[in-house]
């Protein structure tokens, strides 16, 4: 879907791609032939999608709707059935709660803190693998590389590198003649070592999505810009960065999102210390959900941020098709 | 999709389709018949058994089953190990909800009480226990009252794990802080035990003892709940519903440990689980406090150490946190009186090896061993096993026990003291707060 819509700077291929989408329109409204396709085409089909559909609806669909149920429910981990009906108990609960506050808090923080970076350097360590003469393989191994370790690896190596005093960071630190910071300790600083440490592990993803950008960008652009002079500072900012538009908003709206749901990280670096400095929202509904056994109450919570990344997402899908027609 | 037409085979691709739909459903059959048949209760003979046990625990826990099976060859022992914490207390409480506990579970003894409200575990008749020759007399008096839900047996109590003092032999006796025989001098007092730091702090040039402050944010909860405890103080009451935090009480320990810390550098201010045992182990420290289940690692480490109580730090009556390791029987539809035997005579075998379990720091609650001559010549364990007698657990409340939010709460507040980010009065108007909001919330068991 990105790929044909990327391709194309100006006007010449803007008729190519008007042109399916009108007939598309003209098609929906013309019953006949879709219902012809269904009784014709459509089992088939079906079949072959069951597969996806049956998980789809068993393991995401389902568990959301009896979570969207349980919201309303004082419901227990501890004891079966949804227990005594709660209306909007557990939602008027979790935003009266300092706590639900404070932990969507940290999680924007940390999506603010994370995002920036993550759209950035991958689009500059793309460029840079992507000039590369030799070795380009390498870089683009290098880069990727974290990001297929499990994040309880990452966090392992990552604590160790943390560790005040023996640490391999503190030693890099105070050998250069700063003061070390508190990696994970400082309830002020830790949320910046674990985007620091995010920043390392998922880079990958986005560097290998605008990668793939790259490679849509016809030659032909750079090649006839620098017959007419133009040189490679004003070729990346007026060829690669505006023909990367798209690319650019399929990630940052992916990234916005894995930034919102995170918690590996945390749980297992931090466990949202010190002093719940660190505490994602997915957190919280953990601790409710599981620790506290408040599973009501947790479902609720967690519909609330439902909500919030939904309407993140769609503001952004929003804006983006505004843009589409300038590009 | 439109290349030129095959010849037609024997064999089409639409038969390979039914071919393999027929297939995936078949197999799906049987894969569930297959699971029914694991999972249905197994005939005669069989004890499933649930625990949290990983590192030297875990070891030890295999040798001890390895022990069972050597003396039931007739009984099939099926035993599962899951990762510590809310993930085992969750399986286990979903497992039971859904009538597939296992047969026999650890739990600990703080969290059990939450199982026995939810209606999760079996209650322990004394005449079944007694045919197994399990009566109260010969446990530990102080794991075993504690363990009683409204005066009734839920669970069996197999150690006690108290907070205890880990000691560098060769740095404390570099300070003079060693008797003649190489043991620790009794330390008495505030002062006293600064004054012992301070001692091994010119020894080690770093730190005169270390414990964990910063991660997980419940660790700070145990040292607190020793000195407040010394001091006399209780934080919940009422099944949790009340809470009851003498706040002089609580200051006087901040404060102290702050002093410890942040004013004058005995203890590193901000320093996490790991890094704690990593210091001491180093030999950065000559001190560490923490739970006894980190001997193995200090073993390992072939590190010169010994281990003791606690010291008195305020004077009272000698208190120190701990927790106990239980077995316990989930409530399930289909016990019957063999497989309650079974399962009884696994925890009474588990009883009987209690001696390897110990040597994981556990001090032993079945009597017969505790009181052994083995047992006492088992050292350094058996130097803090008057700890279990002065233990003290997490109140009740739904919302407490191992690894629960109120000790994340208490220990966030009390780590926020230590390194140096609130003051004393701050971190207890937060616990308050903090606690009041479950203290208000209805139980969901």
């Amino acid at each position: 879907m990105a790929s044909t819509e990327i391709t194309g700077p100006a006007g010449t291929v803007a008729p190519a791609r008007t042109e399916p989408r009108t007939t598309g329109r003209r098609r929906s409204p013309s019953g006949t032939k879709r219902e012809n396709r269904l009784s014709g085409h459509g089992w088939p089909g079906l079949l072959f999608l069951a597969p996806f559909l049956v998980m789809y609806l068993l393991f995401i669909v389902g568990p959301a709707v009896y979570g969207l149920v349980m919201s309303f429910f004082h419901t227990s981990m501890v004891s079966p059935g949804l227990g005594e009906f709660a209306g909007f108990g557990n939602y008027a609960e979790a935003l009266s709660s300092s706590d639900f506050w404070s932990a969507l808090w940290q999680t924007i923080w940390f999506t603010i803190l994370t995002t920036p970076p993550l759209i950035a350097l991958a689009l500059v360590f793309a460029l840079l693998a992507e000039r590369a003469r030799r070795a380009r393989w390498f870089f683009r191994l290098a880069f990727f590389l974290p990001y297929i370790l499990p994040s309880a690896v990452v966090a392992l190596i990552w604590i160790w590198m943390y560790t005040p005093e023996l640490g391999l960071l503190s030693r890099a630190v105070t050998s250069l003649g700063f003061a070390e910071p508190d990696w994970l300790g400082d309830p002020d600083f830790a949320m910046v070592s674990l985007a620091i440490t995010t920043v390392w592990w998922t880079l990958g993803f986005n560097f290998v999505l605008y990668l793939a950008g790259l490679q849509e960008i016809p030659r032909e652009l750079y090649e006839a810009s620098s017959i007419d002079g133009a040189g490679p500072w004003q070729q990346i900012r007026l060829i690669t960065v505006p023909l990367l538009a798209r690319t650019t908003s399929l990630v940052v709206v992916l990234q916005v999102i894995a930034s919102l749901k995170v918690f590996d990280q945390m749980y297992i670096m931090t466990q949202g210390g010190p002093n719940y400095a660190t505490r994602s929202l997915l957190q919280y509904v953990f601790d409710v959900g599981f620790t506290d056994f408040r599973s009501g109450a947790a479902a609720a919570a967690s519909t609330l941020f439902f909500v919030v990344v939904l309407a993140v997402s769609a503001f952004w899908l929003v804006m983006t098709r505004r843009q589409e027609p300038e590009l | 999709m439109t290349g030129p037409p095959l010849p037609r085979s024997a064999f089409t691709r639409r038969d390979l389709l039914k071919a393999t739909l027929l297939g995936a459903v078949t197999t799906a059959g049987c894969s569930s018949v297959g699971a029914g048949l694991l999972n249905t209760p197994p005939g005669a003979g069989t004890v499933s058994y649930w625990n949290l046990f990983g590192g030297g625990d875990g070891v030890r826990m295999l040798q001890m089953e390895d022990g069972y099976r050597k003396a039931n060859p007739h009984i099939e022992l099926r035993s599962i190990t899951l990762a510590w914490g809310n993930p085992y207390y969750t399986k286990l409480a979903l497992a039971t909800v859904g009538d597939r506990p296992p047969d026999v579970a650890a739990s600990h003894l703080t969290r059990m009480k939450t199982l026995v409200r939810a209606n999760l575990l079996q209650e322990l008749n004394p005449e079944d226990l007694e045919r197994h020759g399990m009566t109260a007399d010969k446990f530990a008096p102080r794991a075993w009252e504690a363990g009683l839900v409204d005066g009734k047996i839920y669970a069996i109590p197999i150690d006690t794990h108290p907070f205890v003092l880990f000691y560098n032999t060769k740095i404390c006796e570099q300070a003079g802080l060693l008797d003649a025989e190489g043991n620790l001098r009794p330390i008495e007092g505030p002062d006293a035990f600064q004054d012992a730091l301070s001692k091994v702090k010119q020894v080690t040039g770093r730190d005169g003892a270390t414990h964990a402050v910063t991660s997980p944010s419940s660790a700070p909860w145990r040292i607190f709940q020793t000195l407040y405890s010394q001091l006399g103080g209780e934080v919940l009451a009422d099944d949790g519903t009340r809470i009851v935090l003498d706040d002089a009480k609580a200051k006087q320990v901040l404060d102290y440990l702050r002093v410890l810390t942040v004013d004058k550098g005995l203890m590193p201010a901000s320093v996490d689980y790991q890094g704690s045992i990593a210091l001491f182990a180093s030999g950065a420290a000559g001190f560490h406090l923490n739970g006894e289940w980190e001997i193995s690692t200090f073993q390992t480490a072939k590190l010169p150490f010994s281990m003791t109580l606690v010291p008195n730090i305020f004077g009272g009556p000698y208190a120190v946190q701990a927790d106990s390791h239980t077995l316990v029987l989930p409530v399930r539809p289909d016990q019957d009186r063999a497989a309650l035997d079974r399962a009884l005579g696994f925890v009474r075998s588990m009883l009987d090896q209690s001696l390897t379990w110990a040597q994981g720091g556990h001090v032993p609650t079945w009597q017969p061993v505790a009181t052994s001559a083995a047992y006492r010549e088992l050292t350094p364990q058996s130097q803090y096993a008057s700890a279990a007698a002065s233990a003290v657990y997490d109140p009740a409340g739904w919302y407490s026990g191992s690894g629960s939010n109120f000790e994340t709460i208490v220990g966030s507040a009390v780590g926020a003291v230590v390194t140096g980010e609130m003051s004393s009065v701050d971190a207890i108007a937060q616990m308050r707060s903090q606690l009041a909001v479950l203290a208000a919330t209805a139980s969901p068991v």
